[in-house]
């Protein structure tokens, strides 16, 4: 048995597990010292408008109080590429949430109540924060998040619908959603002359780098940016976030070592969150359920500060044969927070919509949904014509028909009743693109008999740690216990964001390489090592993120039973399973979690996360986790998550795709379409809380005048 | 022990702000003198360097902050330092016993992976041994059977773990398998 045949692939556990059990692995906010001081911010309270007066004397006069940072007395800056991580340098109020000021204190209390004893005046300007599907300001942009063109058409799909047998005409809704990590933002930093050291809570250290360079104007080299441990992100920390900006600002004017951990409830504002959605679907289909047309549209609003786009039609640019196609996005700013990355920006939202009206199309032709989606599977992918380098939608869509047993359903809507609860099932599809970056590696053997490699990768909860020994071990042709990994640390050298699914690909592709190339250095070498071992080094710039000749995509199926109470509107789903193809699983441990995780939040997608823009105050009325409701234990019954080996020569050495975003995928449009078997009735806007079911079902289930009674 | 605030520069602070208070913490005393508004789970991670317990909202919303106050388990965000005068505090940190290499809950949550990020964890693992003595202790929870003899030990299954395990939000959703963790613990 060689290393060879067993790393890769192996359920191998979490190397920091233990410091993680134990209470010892240390994130951010926990870099202590002995001179350490504590920051607060001072989120502005108005929509839109300026600072006119900011009065810190009250602060200044509490105990512990070092100092309080506004835009009169903060230091300038440069220009971050990021607008959002310009704070303090002027007095525009942007939207509600963005920090006005910044106390800095001897410890966390004083340093609150220094926040609390800030006196800020406005000038206030009349806010619009309230998106809708005609917002007068609402234009195509030129690109969507991710550089994808706003707008693709193919074919006449307006004709092509217009002489449809089957016609398809509905809009969906997908309000705000935030990222919460369980660990909020931090960032601890240190000045030591004009060398900054900074701990941040980032899914990227060299990205937060390079932000810091331009904002102190200070070259790379002086600056190191640690992440060893990071509590999540799902997006949200893959971007630098003002947080850590605050700190670094906070200790060179204190001269002290700063921690700023940014408060829950401030979150939703400064760190971006998924933007709501308005999909308007129209799909032209043959009596078959062939589709003929399909036209998805999308409207959102991105900030004042800066344009983000999510791309939330470019999924139908890849999932289905229609011959004719328009996929549109439409923005308009507004004064509201930034919206950013959160788990498959673009994907989730947009397929929740596509696979949503799917299960319409199937129920207006009569075809089994699962039989509907394998009939418009595509040749090749229909937007750009590029062969698939692999794709397996259709294997997963069988495999989990048959595990879920799915031939047993009952197609007819409302057909199983068991007492007070309608019991139903759905199925939807998934997607997620091939993503990829450049970066360096390094592995050194040393003499011991020992490896040690070095890339600059984040482990937000991945695993990643632990898969980029795997792939080292693989390459190396040596004992996974042999091969130590050092990662998190923008000193390694350029190190792409743990995001779009990417990381794996990413680090591991620079890692295989370093490792490969130490192998054959080491083949032809009969004498010792020297006492500093023999290092190879890779740069993958140019050859990774190289454009491929293939439409490179992951694709998945997800099955939902769910029951509906009539008597409270209560959706629980107790089954949910999915089955995925995302090349090789590199670690069936640690994906399998991935898989379950991006699912369960899929699950709080669909029924319990809910953010409402407050028209009045320009507030995210839901922002704390009491009132945002996150999955809890309780609402995760059994979830099951398979996969379909594939076997692809056209990703990477390891023959890997991303799963860290395709579990959320589809997972709110399979709970809604079982919700809609259970019921009868079509809900078109997320969270399917009971308020909402509740009133459908009334709607429904009682003669007009009875609602409610 | 010292704390952070007896070095802080706060001539300033009269004294009716902050009092002595002596906490046992993982068998260990320690007398400090304590800022009034200090919470336990800040008294913890800065004044005594155990960062274990984690701060996920402050707020007693997500549980993160979980640790054991006289055996029970607590949220130490919303637990006032100095009303826990004479308490004994048990962390992450100090939840394996004399000899013990890991708590058996650690082992098990290292065996069954049931965490990804890891920033819930401690919170989640002494929560669940808050739950192991209260079923044993005979606590009743929102899904035990009402007909079940009161007092009389609380069997585990699966949905009595979810129920009393639901103040532990785990944004990575390793729920399934943190269940799988307590079960195999429950003696
Ligand atoms: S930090 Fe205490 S409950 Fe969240
Ligand atoms: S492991 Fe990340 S929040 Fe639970």
């Amino acid at each position: 048995m060689t290393a060879t045949e067993t790393v890769l692939g192996a359920p191998a556990e979490r190397r920091e597990g233990r410091e993680k059990v134990t209470g010892t692995a240390r994130y951010a906010a926990e870099y202590d010292s002995a001179d350490r001081a504590h920051a607060w911010p001072v989120p502005a309270t108005v929509a839109r408008g300026r600072v006119i007066a900011v009065d810190a004397a009250a602060a200044l006069a509490l105990p512990g109080v070092l100092a309080v940072l506004t835009h009169e007395n903060a230091p300038r800056l440069g220009d971050p590429d990021d607008p959002v991580l310009a704070v303090l340098q002027n007095p525009r109020v942007p939207h509600r949430g963005w920090f006005v000021a910044l106390v800095v204190a001897e410890t966390l209390e004083a340093a609150r109540a220094g926040a609390g004893a800030v006196r800020v005046t406005y000038e206030t300007e009349g806010a619009d924060v309230t998106l809708t599907a005609s917002h007068p300001e609402a234009y195509v942009p030129d690109s969507a998040n991710g550089g994808f063109p706003a707008v693709t058409e193919k074919g006449d799909p307006d004709g092509a619908f217009a002489s449809s047998a089957a016609r398809l005409d509905v809009g969906y809704t997908v309000p705000p959603l935030h990222n919460h990590p369980m660990e909020p933002h931090a960032g601890t930093a240190r000045w030591e002359g004009d060398r900054l050291t900074v701990y941040s809570s980032s899914q990227g250290t060299s990205a937060v780098r390079a932000e810091l360079a331009r904002l102190f104007g200070l070259p790379e080299d002086r600056i190191t940016v640690r992440s060893e441990h990071v509590g999540g992100g799902f997006g949200s920390k893959g971007t630098p976030r003002p947080e850590v900006v605050l700190a670094a600002m906070a200790a060179r004017e204190t001269g002290r070592p700063v921690t700023l951990a940014l408060p829950r409830r401030y979150l939703p504002a400064v760190v971006g969150h998924r933007a709501p959605t308005l999909h308007r679907l129209r799909l032209g289909a043959d009596a078959d359920g062939r589709l003929t047309s399909l036209t998805h549209e999308v409207t959102t609003y991105t900030s004042r500060v800066k344009e983000f786009v999510e791309q939330a039609a470019v999924p139908a640019r890849v999932m289905y044969a229609a011959p004719t196609m328009r996929t549109l996005h439409r923005v308009a700013a507004l004064d509201v927070p930034t919206p950013s990355w959160m788990r498959a920006p673009g994907e989730c939202p947009g397929m929740y919509a596509l696979e949503s009206a799917m299960d319409e199309l199937a129920v207006e032709v009569g075809v089994d949904p699962v039989e509907l989606r394998i009939r418009n599977e595509p040749e090749t992918e229909p937007e750009s014509g590029k062969p698939f380098s692999s794709r397996s939608l259709v294997e997963c869509l069988r495999d989990g028909a048959r595990r879920f047993g799915w031939e047993r359903r009952d197609p007819r809507p409302r057909s199983g009743e068991e007492g007070p609860l309608l019991i139903g099932t759905g199925v939807a599809s998934a997607t997620y693109p091939v993503l990829v970056g450049p970066g360096v590696a390094s592995a050194r053997a040393l003499p011991g008999g020992d490896f040690l490699v070095r890339v600059n990768a984040t482990d937000i909860g991945t695993g990643a740690r632990t898969v980029l020994a795997q792939i080292a071990a693989d390459a190396l042709g040596a004992p996974l216990d042999a091969v130590r990994v050092e990662i998190a640390d923008s000193d390694i050298g350029f190190g792409s964001v743990a995001g779009g699914s990417s990381g794996t690909a990413s680090w591991g592709s620079a890692v295989h390489e370093a490792c490969a190339r130490l192998s054959g250095m080491l083949a032809g070498r009969s004498e010792p090592l020297p006492e500093e071992g023999l290092v190879a080094e890779a740069d993958t710039s140019g050859k990774a993120d190289a454009e491929s000749p293939y439409a490179r995509h992951a694709f998945g199926a997800h099955f939902a039973e769910v029951a509906v109470d009539t008597v409270s509107g209560e959706v629980r789903v107790t089954r949910l399973l999915g089955v995925f193809a995302a090349g090789r699983i590199l670690n069936a441990r640690t994906a399998r979690s991935q898989f379950i995780g991006g699912m369960t939040m899929g699950l709080g997608m669909a029924l319990t996360e809910d953010s409402t823009m407050d028209p009045a105050f320009g507030d995210f009325t839901q922002s704390d986790l009491a009132s945002y409701h996150v999955p809890a234990h309780a609402d995760v019954v059994a979830p099951e998550a398979y996969w379909v080996e594939e076997a692809d020569d056209h990703l990477n050495p390891m023959g890997s795709k991303g799963i860290g975003e395709i579990g959320i995928v589809g997972t709110a449009a399979a709970v809604g379409n079982a919700v809609h078997h259970a019921t009868g009735i079509r809900f078109r806007e997320l969270p399917l809380t009971p308020d909402r079911v509740l009133t459908g079902l009334l709607e429904h289930g009682h003669p007009a005048g009875m609602l409610g009674v | 022990m010292d704390s952070r605030h007896d070095r802080a520069p706060d001539s300033r602070t009269p004294e009716p702000e902050r009092s002595q208070t002596t906490l046992r913490v993982n068998g260990k005393p320690h007398t400090l003198m304590v800022d009034h508004r200090r919470v336990l789970l800040d008294l913890l991670r800065e004044d005594l360097g155990l960062t274990g317990a984690k701060k996920g909202c402050d707020h007693g919303q997500c549980g993160a902050c979980t640790v054991l106050v006289d055996g029970r388990r607590m949220n130490g965000c919303l637990l006032l330092a100095v009303a826990l005068d004479g308490s004994e505090i048990t962390t992450v940190e100090g939840l394996a016993g004399d000899g013990e290499d890991l708590h058996p809950l650690q082992q098990a949550f290292l065996d069954r992976d049931a965490f990804q990020c890891g920033y819930c964890t401690p919170g989640q693992i002494c929560s669940a041994a808050g739950v192991l003595a209260e079923a044993a202790a005979g606590h009743p929870s929102h899904v035990t059977d009402p007909a079940a003899p009161s007092g009389e030990p609380v069997a585990l299954g699966r949905e009595e773990i979810r129920e009393r395990m639901s103040g532990n939000l785990c944004r990575c959703g390793a729920y399934p398998r943190i269940v799988d963790a307590v079960e195999d613990v429950i003696p």
